[in-house]
């Protein structure tokens, strides 16, 4: 195996698929055509080549050297099907770049019909379409990383640029109950802007664990949703999910590991062992429970970094709340 | 172990690729309970599960896991696709079932994350 960079370029061909790149408007040709009616219809669309379809089959493909071969011949009356080449070379369109550069290099095809799996004809590929839309994609990734650069150079810098004397940023979220399929949202959007605002990225970690097991309690457990809320500071997050559900009995037993009240449907998902809190109090440097039957819950955490994480990881001076 | 020399030992495919097959996954682990993955996952590791629903990929993400392996051949829905390609997290697919899975990447020096230790207090 040898190691090497790849070029970003090389990453595009690797990576993009033949129907991002191939042109969809394909100027076929008709089995009942002359070669002089081809001819006319590849001077006007200005292609030197065309695919000759029965139905939505590739039958063949006429270039302008065979349009060449049969004037030389003094046949421009007969039909396509007398001078195409029968054997066409096509390409599937979920194939990957690469291995339609390679067959349009080095075995010399000028052009590539493209087809879906049920062999339908879909578009076309030429070095002409592939060039163009690579340096499209090439483009719009190129834009992107400026973008997110742009962004979290911003983001990052909002400490530095407020005036005040304690600066501290919110944001706010809201998570649906049982919409399963939707949560973790609000976690990943956290963790997307903690990375911009260049916290630490052990931090970030921590954070987008306890986050995403608090997100999941309110999908899970409550019947009416909730919000999370994310106070950032210069040295600290304060974090809290709160929600108006239906609140917590015994909170000494939910905070036991393995307790848990989650239905079976969400332990076939793989959640709900009894193990978010626990996992929470774990990640973050401080927890906080608060909750009465009938009266929602309210769940804070805090995370410090910075020179004053030391004296709080595992320590009871955190308590500032 | 590059993620491409993984793919190779389990015979897998690649059905979302987001990274480079040659970045290299420093650990595995296996798990079919998420909160599993969320307490003892590592940065960048690959996760072999027999899940497939999007919560495994949201999961992922949150944990700062590079590469998912389902494992028994099983086929991910779409929206667990779709998912990846947002998040940014590799998926492969491989014949091989949990066991086997795992113990062709410990066999070929892929390592775990050693003995996990969990205090009264804190779990």
């Amino acid at each position: 195996m040898t190691s090497h960079e790849i070029t970003p370029v090389q990453e595009l061909i690797y990576t993009t698929r033949v129907e991002t790149v191939m042109a969809t408007n394909v100027v076929v040709l008709c089995p009942s055509m002359s070669m002089a009616e081809a001819k006319t219809l590849m001077q006007n669309k200005r292609i030197s080549g065309a695919p000759v379809v029965d139905g939505d089959r590739v039958v063949g493909i006429v270039t302008m050297t065979d349009v060449i071969r049969a004037m030389e011949l003094g046949k421009l009356d007969s039909p396509v099907t007398e001078h195409m080449v029968k054997e066409v070379m096509t390409a599937f369109k979920d194939a990957s770049v690469i291995e339609v550069v390679n067959r349009l290099g080095r075995e010399g095809f000028a052009r590539l019909p493209v087809v879906d799996r049920d062999g339908k004809l879909v578009g076309i590929l030429t070095n002409g379409t592939l060039i163009r839309a690579l340096l499209h994609e090439m483009d719009i990734s190129f834009q992107k990383k400026e973008t997110e650069k742009i962004q979290t150079y911003r983001a990052s810098h909002i400490f530095q640029d407020i005036l005040s004397d304690d600066t501290s940023v919110v944001l706010r979220f809201v998570v649906d109950d049982k919409d399963f399929s939707n949560a973790g949202k609000a976690s990943s959007m956290i963790k997307k802007s903690l990375q911009r605002i260049q916290i630490p990225p052990p931090i970030v970690r921590r954070v987008a664990v306890a986050v995403y097991e608090a997100e999941m309690n309110l999908v899970i457990h409550t019947d009416v949703g909730g919000e999370i809320n994310v106070d950032i500071r210069p040295d600290r997050l304060f974090i809290s999910a709160v929600d108006h559900g239906p609140g917590i009995e015994d909170l000494q037993q939910v905070l036991q590991p393995g307790f848990s009240t989650a239905p079976q449907w969400i332990r076939d998902m793989g959640f709900g062992a009894g193990m978010g809190l626990a996992n929470i109090k774990r990640c973050s440097d401080m927890m906080k429970l608060i909750s009465e039957p009938g009266a929602g819950t309210r769940l804070d955490m805090i995370f410090v970094f910075g020179e004053n994480a030391a004296g709080v990881v595992g320590g009871s001076s955190g308590k500032k709340s | 172990m590059t993620i491409r020399e993984l793919v190779e030992i389990l015979s897998g495919k690649i059905l979302v690729e987001n990274h480079s097959l040659d970045e290299e996954v420093p650990r595995g682990g296996a798990a079919d309970l998420m909160s599993d993955v969320l307490a003892f996952g590592t940065d960048r590791m690959v996760l072999m599960t027999g899940l497939t629903n999007p919560q495994v990929v949201r999961t992922a993400e949150m944990a700062g896991i590079n590469v998912i392996v389902f494992v028994r051949d099983k086929k991910p829905p779409h929206e667990t696709i779709e998912m990846a390609r947002d998040s940014g997290v590799t998926l492969v697919s491989t014949g091989y079932t949990m066991y086997e899975a795992c113990g062709r990447l410990y066999a070929a020096g892929l390592a775990g994350r050693g003995p996990v230790k969990i205090e009264n207090d804190s779990w």
